[in-house]
């Protein structure tokens, strides 16, 4: 019996230990991303001119829409605190709902970033027409996509979140993909001001 | 429908040359004994339970190893083949296009998926055994890694039966890769097969950093820390730096080829330079990532086989963390003639001079420390032997290069080719060889073959200056690389020809040297001298306080450091007759085997071969498999296990029982 205690305390702390390594392995990821973006950025700062003769930034972006979706972006940051304080008072549902609001929130953002491209592309601005297109979208396109893939994780840890509540592994979860979504909030902010306030400006 | 079969097939496969059919012919047969092999023995869930789902970084490392091994043998015989075409002129033997696409195999294949895995090799079989740790940090992410590696490869070395092979060089400069002038499905697979190893190579970086940071054993601060321990870290730091922007720069190029997109196409406004700026920010640090770690073995080495501290301790890391900063600042130098400036060329000019000061430090510090100690000449020591002329007479060609007028006149010539493949073979594959030598019997429990390894060592070491040091004369009178052959008129006028037949007797003694490894290995396997102790050299780490090889948890109870040369300390409390507090065992903590690394790596293949053919049904769904591995592992809970008391005691009774 002594034995089985002994073991379940050393049980306890290695894995507590073990949840920590992983969100500064999380941490390090994110600075990964950070280059990813930040090469991203270079090259749409040397691109942005290249418009071969095409309309620019400030023929194109169209800043009302966008003011809408950064708005709603910072939102569902601030929504996805909101699920963390309620994770660390350990109420699950509150937990649960506010994931759901900031996936909702994060889902919105996605359409309308879509309408905007499908938009241009319907009137002739293609990724293939110049480079700073080119540039546009992808540094764009690659943010959407890490906001999409953040949703899928989202609904999959609202599920774990409803079978296991709050346990020390979900709560590592929950932490890495706040840090996450604030992150791409922050990168969202760059790709605001760069992209489209400097544009139109 | 036929004629439809037979169009596709021919395109499809690559036909026409009877190297092809004979590669054809051997991948099959070997496919085909493998599997007959495997079921015969009944050896298809050992392989599935012990090999291809663990997380043991031991054996993931030793399946890097012969992944590496393997590599170098595909990338040595690309090098025979060109070296065959050159050495004499007008010779037939290669066609040009087939000499393009050799030498950019060639080139990727020996520092991709040659130098990188041996790399990781050393870093799996090593690291956790000297930090005093019982795994890696992520060992599920370190599965990962290895199979995205072994399937970006496969998919890479492919190209050669199907599809065709990429010809656009190692670094695949626009416009010539783009898809006006590199129409072919050969430049897709070199930017999947890369890109999904590179993945895993990212991974790997930031496993080893949090490794050393946080899963060093109790008392090892950071400079106590061995210094094989410490060049990894500085490494796996310029990996995270470096690779997310090959990733970027791949990724822009594809998008260039499937999309149509402009980055660095010549027209609507794309900028080729742009591409060229980007692949080295990451090529230059990656020669640093793959030789810091060969430098870390030989500051070991030394340090073993002279019986002696290493002198310098302090400054070899310092320098080794200034290189991984500086390395970050010398990219331009691969491009002086592109017409930047002049003072962008001076300001490359001398970070790239500044590289070679805390370099030179380290030669000084591994010669003080052989300097009145004990040596004895193993095999590791021997390619450190090798290494130190090799490295200073690569490294002052360097410093050559680096100025930038004279630039003008070595670029893109035989001299250019002399100098990097003297720091790559003198420096990093010499390394890893050293490495291997010395750690070989920590893995296997036994050592290799002295004798065939000295004839192995001064085949390499002799046929290297034989095959390089011509080349240097060749590039001053005017042979520029990538060149598939020449007349008769340079060839015997001016002299190439004499000194290209000289340099290809080299290249073969090399082969003849890598002959011996593979003798040496399969007679070591039978006959090599067994090591009984856990310390056949006398070690100051701790990876020679266990028994070789390793138990699974490596260590039974986790070592207590208070020194630097933590195992050599404990020896000299020994011989002083102090004795070891009594050991109490604890259950250990395990990672649990796991399937979701090969099935998701494989999905990554599947995809990645969808974007080379365009295939969008097969790409897509590749994609969606991924996708289902990451969930699966996401709603996995029951990851890990202890080891209990009891079995652990016996697993120690057995081993040291066999030790003395
Ligand atoms: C084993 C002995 C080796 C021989 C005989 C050899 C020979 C050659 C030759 C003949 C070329 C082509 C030169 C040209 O036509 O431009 C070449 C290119 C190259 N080699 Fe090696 N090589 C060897 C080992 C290595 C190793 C170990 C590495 C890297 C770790 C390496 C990396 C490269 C690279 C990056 C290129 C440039 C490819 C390109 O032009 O795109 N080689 N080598
Ligand atoms: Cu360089």
């Amino acid at each position: 019996m002594a034995h089985a205690t002994a073991e379940h305390s050393h049980a306890h702390e290695a894995h507590e230990s073990h949840e920590s390594l992983k969100v500064l392995g999380f941490w390090i990821f994110i600075v990964t991303d950070i280059l990813i973006f930040g090469t991203l950025f270079a090259c749409y700062a040397v691109l942005h001119t290249h418009t071969n003769g095409g309309p620019g930034a400030k023929e194109l972006f169209e800043m009302p829409g966008v003011i809408a979706e950064t708005f709603i972006l910072l939102t569902s940051s601030f929504t996805s605190g909101l699920a963390v304080l309620a994770m660390h008072k350990g109420k699950v549902k509150q937990l649960i709902a506010w994931l759901a609001v900031t996936a909702v929130l994060g889902a919105a953002f996605i359409g309308m970033e879509l309408t905007e491209f499908v938009k241009l592309v319907e009137e002739g601005h293609k990724i293939s027409s110049n480079a700073f297109l080119s540039a546009f979208y992808t540094l764009v396109g690659t943010h959407g996509l890490h906001v999409s893939i953040g949703l899928v994780w989202m609904i999959g840890l609202m599920i774990q979140l409803s079978r296991r509540g709050v346990t020390e592994v979900t709560t590592r979860k929950v932490t890495n993909l706040s840090l996450y979504w604030h992150f791409l909030d922050v990168i969202w902010i760059f790709v605001f001001t760069v992209v489209y306030l400097m544009g139109v400006m | 429908m036929w004629e439809n079969i037979k169009d596709f097939a021919s395109t499809f496969f690559v036909t026409g040359d009877p190297l092809i059919y004979g590669a054809d012919v051997s991948i099959a047969l070997t496919s085909i004994a493998i599997v007959f092999v495997l079921t015969y023995f009944k050896k298809w869930t050992w392989l599935w339970r012990e090999w291809i789902t663990t997380v043991d970084h031991k054996r993931i490392g030793i399946m890097y190893l012969i992944a590496s091994l393997l590599m170098l043998f595909r990338g040595g015989v690309d090098a025979l083949l060109m070296r065959t075409q050159l050495a004499l002129p007008n010779m037939k033997f290669l066609q040009a296009d087939h000499y393009n696409a050799v030498f950019t195999t060639h080139g990727t294949i020996m520092i991709l998926f040659m130098a990188m895995p041996m790399m990781f090799a050393l870093f799996n079989l090593v690291v956790p055994l000297q930090l005093g740790a019982r795994d890696v940090a992520y060992p599920f992410l370190n599965s990962l890694s290895f199979w995205l590696f072994l399937m970006g490869a496969m998919l890479f070395n492919l190209s050669f039966v199907i599809g065709g092979s990429p010809d656009a060089g190692w670094l695949s400069y626009p416009p010539l890769s783009e898809l006006s002038h590199s129409p072919g499905v050969g430049e897709n697979f070199y930017i999947w097969g890369i890109q999904i190893s590179g993945i895993g190579s990212l991974a790997t970086g930031i496993n080893f950093l949090v490794t050393i940071l946080k899963m060093r054993a109790p008392g090892m601060k950071m400079m106590k820390m061995p210094l094989f321990s410490w060049s990894v870290l500085s490494s796996s730091i310029i990996i995270i730096f470096a690779f997310p922007i090959l990733t970027v720069t791949l990724a822009l190029l594809f998008l260039d080829r499937f999309l149509g997109a402009h980055f660095f196409t010549m027209d609507l406004g794309g900028n080729p330079m742009m591409y060229v700026n980007l692949i080295w920010m990451w090529g230059h640090p990656e020669v640093y990532i793959v030789v810091l770690p060969a430098f870390g073995i030989f500051s070991e080495v030394v340090a073993t086989f002279s019986k002696k501290k290493i002198f310098g301790y302090n400054s070899m890391v310092f320098s080794m963390m200034l290189i991984s900063i500086v390395s970050f600042f010398t990219w331009a130098h691969h491009f002086f003639t592109m017409g930047a400036s002049a003072n962008v060329n001076v300001f490359f000019a001398i970070s790239t001079m500044v590289i070679g000061i805390p370099t030179g430090v380290k030669i000084f510090n591994w010669l003080f420390t052989m300097f009145r100690g004990r040596i004895t000449i193993t095999q590791p020591m021997l390619w450190t032997l090798g290494f130190i002329p090799c490295f200073a007479v690569g490294g002052a060609t360097g410093v050559m290069l680096a100025v930038a007028p004279a630039d003008y006149q070595y670029h893109n010539s035989y001299f250019l080719i002399a100098h990097f493949h003297q720091v790559l073979i003198g420096g990093v594959v010499f390394g890893y060889l050293a490495g291997i030598y010395y750690w070989w019997p920590k893995v296997f429990g036994f050592k290799l073959n002295d004798r065939l390894g000295k004839w192995a060592f001064w085949l390499w070491n002799i046929g290297f200056y034989v095959c390089f040091m011509p080349q240097y004369a060749l590039g001053f009178m005017g042979m520029t690389r990538r060149l598939y052959t020449y007349g008769s008129d340079t060839g015997w006028d001016l002299g190439w020809a004499p000194l290209n037949l000289i340099s290809t007797v080299g290249a073969f003694l090399m082969g003849l040297g890598f002959i011996f490894q593979v003798w040496q290995i399969s007679y070591s396997i039978r006959k090599g001298e067994r090591d009984l102790t856990g310390d056949p050299w006398g070690g100051r780490t701790l990876e020679w306080s266990i028994p070789s090889p390793a138990p699974m948890y490596n260590f039974a109870v986790e070592p207590q450091v208070t020194t630097d040369d933590a195992w050599w300390k404990v020896k000299e409390d020994r011989a002083k007759g102090i004795k070891p507090a009594p050991v109490k065992y604890e259950p250990i903590h395990m990672p649990k085997n796991s399937a979701i690394p090969f099935v998701m790596s494989v999905c990554w293949f599947i995809a990645g071969f969808g974007f080379v053919f365009d295939w969008m049904w097969m790409a897509i769904p590749g994609l969606i498999g991924v996708a289902i591995c990451l969930l699966a592992r996401s709603f996995s809970y029951d990851t890990d296990y202890y080891i209990p008391v009891d079995e652990i005691e016996r697993t120690e009774a057995a081993l040291r029982g066999r030790t003395v």
